[in-house]
């Protein structure tokens, strides 16, 4: 089980608290976290990637194992410690700035 | 007793409010979808529970929502259990999915070359007068589309960018499709504005358009006198009963065009300042017109500080300042272009939002007017529903 971490109106927008746990096919990558997420909770669909392009929203970032990886390839394999659940897999909203 | 609900879009969320026909005691709900902008929000006529929401953010993109009680519950259309499988089992979700038909096109950048279209957000949603699962969405960068599922999926109709969009350039505020307005008595005739855009005109139902915009004079943003497309339009309206009669606040002038949009000529008589954003419509008095002058396009407040409605009561040129109950000093306030709008008792109500977070509601056709709140995140339109 995955464990990801999502920004405040993405919670809402899902209507979860917390966490949310899914199921991911391997090789886990963010595209297939994506892909689980999406499949699980529609209405997140094009919030975090582009419908059609699947590329990354530009203020979303993608966490996992105190490392930022937002800018490696969709299909990069994540950490042992998100594929067996001991760290989440943080999807952030970046800093506002100002 | 009729009784009038208020739905007001901010940059923080969304905020019903709602009184009896007198439209002295309110009661306030929201905020709704709180800490999104809420660029627009607005109620079925042909079925008044039904209502759509523009839900946008910087960070997570369009979001489009429907209220099938009257503001007490929304959902993302398509969003049961049922709804969300395709015939594969895959889930769709498509109800905020806006994507330009065929070929993107480019339209005109700032550094003058051609720049790709890019989806930002939906600026304004018109439901269709008859049909509550039909509605019309205005498009940031400009392009309008269509639903006939109730939100779930949404199609362009593509022929508005057809129509010499390689000229369209955005303003500092956005290209948008602001402005959609439904010819009661002709269900294949549609106006649209655009921001830095012009003003269009369908005779097909969306197949083609046509610009209308002869008459409107732009000296300052566009040198060419005979510019067709280009005129930063900030709003149009029209009465249901004379749908071929329409007025224009734009950038700078007041206009009216008698003949759906042929001709248009200047009305701002003696307006302290032309320039401004919303304009309206009284809901019995056809020639009834409202605005709110705002001091210049490089200074968006009302002029000496003082908040006034203009009305004018001949269709134009000879207006009269509403001041009453409005501040009378100090208030640097903006009242955006779709934060006006009229209900249909018999006393006309009248209300307006402000960028400094203020409802205002006359229910006296403008004569006086009581702040409803005082202290909203800025608000970005305000719609009103008259409900039996």
């Amino acid at each position: 089980m995955i464990r990801v971490v999502l920004p405040f109106h993405l919670r809402n927008l899902a209507r979860v608290d917390g966490e949310v746990e899914i199921d991911v096919a391997s090789p886990v990558t963010v595209r297939a976290i994506l892909d689980a997420l999406e499949a699980r909770y529609p209405v997140l669909r094009g919030t975090v990637r582009d419908h059609d392009t699947l590329k990354r929203r530009p203020f979303i970032r993608f966490f996992a194992c105190k490392e930022d990886l937002s800018l490696e390839p969709p299909d990069t394999l994540l950490p042992g410690e998100i594929v067996s659940g001991a760290e989440p897999f943080l999807i952030v909203g970046a800093m506002a700035g100002g | 007793m009729s009784k009038v609900r208020v739905l007001a879009g901010t940059k923080k969320g969304a905020f019903i409010l709602t009184a009896d026909g007198k439209r002295k005691d309110w009661k306030v709900s929201g905020p709704h979808f709180a800490g999104w902008e809420i660029y627009h929000l607005k109620g079925s006529a042909a079925d008044p529970d039904r209502i759509y929401a523009s839900q946008t953010s910087g960070w997570f993109g369009q979001i489009i929502q429907r209220s099938d009680d009257g503001g007490k519950t929304w959902n993302t259309p398509g969003s049961s259990p049922d709804e969300l499988k395709g015939p594969e089992g895959m889930p769709k979700g498509e109800s905020n999915k806006f994507v330009y038909e065929g070929e993107v096109g480019k339209h005109l950048w700032y550094d003058g070359t051609q720049h790709p279209w890019e989806f930002k957000r939906i600026w304004h949603i018109e439901p269709s007068l008859t049909d509550p699962d039909t509605a019309y969405a205005g498009a940031e960068d400009a392009a309008i589309f269509k639903t006939t599922d109730g939100g779930k999926t949404w199609k362009e109709l593509s022929g508005l960018r057809k129509t010499k969009s390689h000229l369209w350039q955005p303003g500092a505020g956005g290209m948008g499709v602001h402005t959609i307005l439904l010819d009661p008595k002709n269900e294949k005739r549609i106006y649209i504005a655009i921001s830095a855009g012009g003003c269009f005109r369908t005779d097909d139902a969306g197949k083609t358009w046509k610009p209308i915009t002869r008459g409107l004079k732009s000296p300052y943003e566009l040198p060419d006198p005979d510019a067709e497309v280009g005129h930063c339009v900030h709003r149009i309206t029209l009465h249901p009963s004379r749908p071929d009669v329409l007025f224009m606040q734009k950038h700078w002038d007041v206009l009216r065009t008698d003949d759906a949009g042929e001709q248009w000529n200047e009305v701002s008589g003696n307006l302290p300042a032309d320039f401004g954003f919303p304009i309206d419509v009284h809901a019995h008095e056809p020639e009834t017109i409202y605005v709110v002058p705002i001091t210049s396009d490089s200074l968006h407040y009302p002029p000496e500080g003082k908040l006034r409605v203009y009305r004018s009561k001949t269709g134009g040129n000879e207006w009269e300042p509403l001041t009453k109950g409005l501040p009378q000093k100090d208030c640097y306030v903006n009242v955006l272009r779709d934060a006006m709008a009229v209900d249909s008792l018999d006393k006309c109500g009248i209300y307006f939002g402000t960028t400094g977070g203020q409802v205002y509601g006359s229910a006296d056709g403008g004569n006086s007017w009581n702040a409803i709140v005082r202290d909203l995140p800025a608000v970005y339109s305000v719609e009103v529903q008259t409900l039996p």
